[in-house]
């Protein structure tokens, strides 16, 4: 463990690729084989789940240390991390010099300890706490029990490293990787060295993702040499057909198939041996619904035939990765393209749908289309040079996403929180508000676009102008004034504004203005009606 | 009438006539410790610890100024008043003040662990003590300091096999010099930004026994920095100033490292937690071993602190002071 906490210090302390590359080469240099699957189960997004509930933490650590509940939550407060809270409150062991036990073996308790009693559980947790010997041991033995594990390391870094380790090619080992795979039974030679595609034939291939357009189009050449599509707001996912068996595969690397009872008709209509690559996306007779329909199925466990009439889900494919059990990523993509189009129209389903081509002459032509994006309830378009290979990752060149702008609204700062993580102990988390009439009416929450220099502003700007105090939460002087940035407005019965905002992000802090010059609530009412039906 | 009341200008003894660490200009300052947010300009006379001293001199640009030894009382207007070790930073001190009987203690700021440079800190029987409360959290407890030292001197050396120098970020009075004797132990090649360098000359020159080091100017040799340990002022931090002394790794002293998200948004390489102020059970500790009957808590979590004090039976209520403002602009970024 202390090996484990060491590279988590050092990934979560280093800004330099560098360092954090070396940090993970070391570590693989010297940890045990069980312990090196599971750093690349968490590292892929592989957590195991909360099996204690933090209410049960909180409660067994202020017993332990004899500390009065309000005190706790001070504490919370200031560091912003329940996981690192505890980890800070419970003293060292002074005495303890032995080695300690491993990674795997927490990940295993814990894995298992659903069937414990909540006894056994405590006793788990105060000698744990008592056999670690370090505040930095506790915090990722926590952390690791959250199921909350974010760990400031990408997935391409962590491929780096292996690859140096192992000698193994990066983009072979990001496929192997890939997938379902179980780390409490698979070893570490059997992850890496296995060569045959076919052992898991859940396993998708590893996205290929592009970056926002950076300089003028008419840069990226002739257009006839590209394909433009619409940019849904969906999820991106992986539709798969091996062994009459169908798979649905989430960005996140998560196996949705079960979420979207819609796709089991294509089990029969799709060949075998076929991924699709599209966007998972609520529509009706072909038709996108708003971000915020899809939200509302999301978290559930059970889908209702209400939900499936109202919500109805559909993916919209727009590449081919896999056909006919061969993997096809290296053919230029007008070449899958046609696999793609002929694949479809044999489907023939409504689940099913080609995400469209849209036909341009010209990059000036193209602009133009662009700017209706929001009538085809597109967040803009996508660039594809029409001879590219499906690479592995977030790649510039062959694919550019050119996203149209944001709306924006002007609005008065009225709560802040502090933050967790890098900005615990400021106030990062604002609540924002329009005019109504001669009262301030909250509509949205952002917590990021401003720079660390501008946090320290508003924050010192917080504590001098705190008005009243509910729990974390401060109510401010309604004073500064801030423009958001949001993708899309949709109606809200759970927001007291009637209005939810799609990615809302602070976009500048308007200094120029007074907070009697902000937007009103019918300014939002008026975007709802424009962009929100 | 209390010995000490709380007022716009600082903390005043009426009965004396005097101000103890004003914030703003007076006739009498009795002065704790040299840094800026509690030894400011302007006050007609000043009184401090010899070893305060030369540091004001060097910071306010003072004259003169009247000096006691520890436990050396004089009456001032029939209150005596005599000053105490606060083991804080060299020279730093607890003012005592007593009259008809009646004790009462302001700590300054202070440390309860013996850092070998300031004087080990003294708990001074009292009735009232006023007490500051920078970590008055449970959060913060700290390790032993030679611990910490064992941490940077590891550091240090695995920069030098990887061929790096090592720049460390700390006050320049107070912090630096404990670090320049942690780093002393395994390299002599110490170089030190011209703030840190006036402070340790200083110092030097008023007798104290510390390791000198050398000042980084425009004209030293950007090779002689090879592997070399710099000693720099937060100020440098994030300037074009510490180009020069590529390659290097960066680490940051402060207690406000303890808390990892403060630590990963200075962006450092490395960061120790080492602090002059008392840590959770040495602020509890220090104030039990006064007796005092009520306690003031000033800068810091006040509002924390005197409220575990009442529910532990110690009679206690918060104060608001301008101290932790003026070195505390940096407090607010993460710096002692």
């Amino acid at each position: 463990m202390k090996a484990f906490a060491t590279l988590i210090y050092v990934l979560g302390t280093t800004t330099k690729t560098n360092e954090k590359l070396k940090a993970l080469q070391d570590y693989f240099g010297i940890a045990n084989d069980k312990d090196k699957v599971w750093v690349i189960a968490l590292f892929s997004g592989r957590r195991p789940r909360r099996t204690i509930s933090s209410t049960l933490i909180k409660k067994w650590c202020a017993e332990l240390i004899d500390l009065p509940p309000w005190l706790f939550d001070e504490c919370y407060h200031t560091v912003g991390d329940l996981s690192e809270t505890i980890a800070l409150l419970i003293p060292d062991e002074q005495t303890n010099q032995s080695p300690g036990k491993s990674l795997h073996y927490y990940i295993e308790w814990f894995l298992q300890s659903a069937s414990t009693t909540e006894e056994e559980k405590k006793q788990f947790m105060l000698q744990s706490w008592k056999e670690l010997s370090s505040s930095s041991e506790r915090f990722v033995f926590n952390k690791l029990l959250s199921g909350a594990f974010r760990i400031g390391v990408s997935q391409q870094l962590l491929i780096q490293a292996l690859a140096k380790v192992t000698g193994i090619e990066t983009t072979v080992l990001a496929h192997r990787i890939t997938g379902k795979w179980d780390a409490t039974k698979i070893t570490f030679n059997e992850l890496l060295f296995t060569t045959d595609i076919t052992a898991d034939a859940s396993r998708p291939y590893p996205f290929f993702l592009a970056y926002p357009i950076e300089n003028d189009v008419s840069a990226l050449g002739a257009a006839a040499e590209w394909q433009a599509e619409w940019k849904w707001d969906g999820i991106r996912g992986q539709l798969i057909k091996r062994n009459d068996t169908l798979f649905v595969w989430s960005r996140g690397e998560e196996l949705v198939t079960e979420k979207y009872p819609e796709y089991e008709a294509l089990l029969n209509a799709l060949p075998n041996g076929i991924v699709l690559d599209g966007e998972i996306i609520p529509a009706i007779n072909g038709r996108p619904l708003p971000f915020a329909k899809l939200q509302t199925r999301i978290g559930r466990k059970s889908i209702s035939k209400k939900i499936l009439q109202e919500v109805p889900v559909c993916f919209f494919a727009y590449d081919v990765l896999e056909y006919d059990y061969t993997d096809i990523r290296q053919q230029p993509l007008n070449q899958r393209r046609a696999i793609l189009e002929q694949t479809l129209s044999t489907v023939n389903h409504p689940s099913l749908l080609l995400s469209p081509e849209v036909a341009f002459e010209s990059w000036d032509e193209l602009a133009n289309l662009r700017s209706n994006s929001r009538e085809q309830l597109a967040e803009g378009l996508m660039l594809k040079r029409k001879t590219s290979a499906y690479q592995t990752g977030r790649k510039r060149g062959d694919w550019w996403k050119w996203k149209i702008d944001a709306l924006v609204i002007d609005a008065v700062m009225i709560y802040a929180q502090k933050g967790s993580g890098r900005r615990s102990n400021l106030y990062t988390d604002y609540t924002f508000a329009v005019k109504h009439e001669d009262k301030l009416v909250p509509f949205a929450k952002a917590y990021s676009g401003l720079t660390d220099k501008e946090i320290a502003q508003v924050d010192a700007f917080v504590k001098r102008n705190a008005l009243e105090k509910f729990g974390p939460v401060r109510t401010v002087k309604p004073e500064l004034v801030f423009e958001l940035a949001f993708e899309g407005i949709a109606a809200s019965s759970r927001h007291k504004s009637g209005v939810a905002l799609r990615f809302p992000r602070i976009n500048r802090w308007r200094t120029d203005k007074k907070p009697d010059e902000i937007n009103t609530l019918d300014d939002l009412k008026k975007m709802l009606e424009l962009y929100g039906k | 009438m209390p010995l000490i009341e709380f007022t716009d200008k600082g903390l005043f003894c009426p009965a004396g006539n005097f101000y103890i660490d004003p914030w703003k200009a007076v006739d009498r300052a009795v002065i704790t410790h040299a840094h800026s947010d509690h030894a400011r300009p302007g006050s007609h006379a000043y009184l401090c610890h010899t070893k305060t001293k030369p540091l004001l001199q060097l910071r306010l640009g003072l004259q003169d100024c009247q000096t006691l030894a520890w436990h050396e009382p004089i009456v001032m207007n029939g209150v005596k008043i005599s000053l105490h070790p606060a083991g804080h930073i060299i020279g730093s001190s607890q003012v005592r003040i007593e009259k008809d009987g009646e004790v009462w203690v302001f700590s300054g700021d202070y440390k309860t662990e013996d850092d070998g440079l300031s004087g080990a800190f003294e708990p001074v029987p009292c009735h009232t003590f006023i007490t500051e409360s920078t970590f008055g959290l449970p959060i913060y407890n700290w390790k032993p300091q030679a611990a910490i030292y064992d941490d940077i001197q590891q550091w240090v050396l695995q920069n030098q096999q990887d061929k790096k120098a090592s720049v460390i970020i700390a006050y320049s009075l107070g912090k630096a010099q404990r670090v320049i004797e942690a780093v002393s132990g395994v390299t002599n090649n110490i170089f030190a930004h011209g703030a840190v360098w006036n402070t340790q000359e200083t110092l030097l020159a008023a007798g104290e026994k510390l390791h000198p080091i050398k000042k980084v100017t425009a004209e030293t040799n950007k090779a002689d920095f090879k592997n070399a340990v710099i000693i720099a002022p937060p100020g440098a931090d994030g300037s074009p100033w510490l180009k020069r002394f590529a390659p290097y790794r960066l680490a940051i002293c402060s207690g406000w490292m303890q808390v990892r998200g403060n630590a990963r948004r200075k962006n450092a390489d490395q960061a120790f937690v080492l602090s002059d102020h008392a840590d959770w059970e040495g602020l509890l500790s220090a104030v039990k071993a006064t007796g005092a009957e009520k306690v003031f808590v000033t800068h810091g979590f006040q509002s924390v602190f005197s409220r575990y004090l009442n529910e532990n039976g110690i009679a206690a209520a918060e104060v608001k002071t301008s101290y932790g403002n003026e070195e505390e602009t940096e407090k607010t970024t993460g710096l002692e």
